[in-house]
């Protein structure tokens, strides 16, 4: 990809995630302060269309938006750069966007 | 050290950076001046106390662009910079610009900077012969404006020299490269903008820029890179979303 499509792609991710994390953070204090234990938050979130498309957007976001970051992070403070670093980029964001997809399904998912 | 013997005044203890990469500091003592430029200090110092000193000047007015150094840690162009105004308490620290690779002392090798202008496509494109009457381009233009905002360059390298991403990265095009494709994809006159904006955006180019704006904050002629860089930014997705680059 070149360096328009990344940094394009980049900075589309951080307007979808910038909100996202606002939320996710709000939604966490909501939940402690409201005292919710981890099956009443499970009771609202599994088998839902809405969280699972809040929280699979996030993942899908994060999966693109970190590894183009951590590849310049990488480029500029190491001398490693080339095909092995995009490479090693590409099988993070597999890694993220696998992991989050599992953690996603562990939330919204129906036993 | 060399002591100054034709003291008007008060003087001055001038460090002063003296070999290639291994090298020293060796302290010069010169007379205090008023209206003394950080270029007629290291002029004095060669002329009276070490004749073998290399440095780079010509114009000596802030046109030529030649005689940037980093005075007390920072990039500056020597001809135009007074002494009073950096000095602190009589103190002065002379070293090569960063970022270039150093010749011996005060000098360094600037061909990487210009390969860079040439590998962002920094020159004009004619579509006109000598034979044809000129373009007529109205000053009022959107581009033209633009174009002029960056056209004052005088290739000194401070910018190149005060980028943090330029240090980092030597790939990395630099402010004045792109700062001078932007003026050209901005030229309605240029022949070849879309190769310009195509060499500004790959790699090492445009989006590289971490918007620091080192090169705003120490451009000698005002010039704002910054601004021109985002403006290629723009523009590459502009062109991108319309299918006119990959």
């Amino acid at each position: 990809m070149t360096p328009v499509v990344l940094y394009l792609a980049q900075r589309l991710t951080a307007l979808i995630l910038a909100p996202l994390v606002i939320a996710h953070l709000v939604l966490i204090l909501i939940a402690v302060e409201g005292g919710l234990t981890a099956a009443e938050i499970l009771n609202r979130t599994q088998g839902s269309v809405g969280w699972g498309l809040f929280y699979g957007l996030f993942v899908a976001a994060a999966a693109v938006h970190a590894p183009i970051g951590l590849r310049n992070v990488i480029h500029e403070h190491t001398r490693w750069t080339g095909r092995s670093l995009d490479g090693a980029m590409l099988v993070l964001a597999v890694l993220l966007a696998g992991l989050g997809a599992r953690a996603v399904l562990a939330v919204v998912g129906t036993p | 050290m060399t002591t100054a013997t034709d003291s008007e005044g008060g003087t001055l203890a001038v460090e002063i950076w003296r070999g290639k990469d291994a090298g020293q500091f060796e302290t010069y003592t010169v007379p205090q001046r008023a209206n003394q430029t950080v270029l007629d200090v290291v002029t004095w110092i060669q002329r009276h106390a070490e004749p073998a000193l290399a440095y780079r000047f010509a114009c000596r007015v802030g046109v030529c662009g030649s005689c940037a150094m980093t005075v007390n840690g920072k990039p500056r162009w020597t001809c135009r910079t007074h002494v009073s105004k950096v000095a602190g308490e009589g103190a002065l620290r002379i070293e090569p610009l960063r970022n270039l690779p150093r010749l011996k002392d005060l000098a360094v090798d600037m061909t990487p900077f210009f390969e860079k202008w040439q590998r962002a496509q920094g020159r004009f494109t004619p579509t006109r012969t000598r034979n044809d009457p000129l373009t007529t381009v109205s000053p009022q233009s959107a581009g033209r404006k633009a174009a002029d905002a960056g056209i004052e360059c005088i290739n000194c390298a401070v910018c190149y020299s005060a980028c943090d991403v330029v240090g980092w990265d030597d790939g990395y095009l630099g402010p004045a490269a792109l700062n001078r494709a932007w003026t050209l994809v901005n030229d309605e006159r240029d022949g070849d903008r879309a190769g310009v904006l195509k060499a500004a955006s790959s790699g090492g180019g445009c989006h590289s820029c971490h918007t620091h704006g080192s090169c705003v904050e120490h451009c000698p002629v005002g010039i704002n890179p910054t601004a021109g860089i985002a403006g290629l930014k723009r523009w590459s997705i502009v062109e991108l979303l319309g299918g006119k680059l990959p």
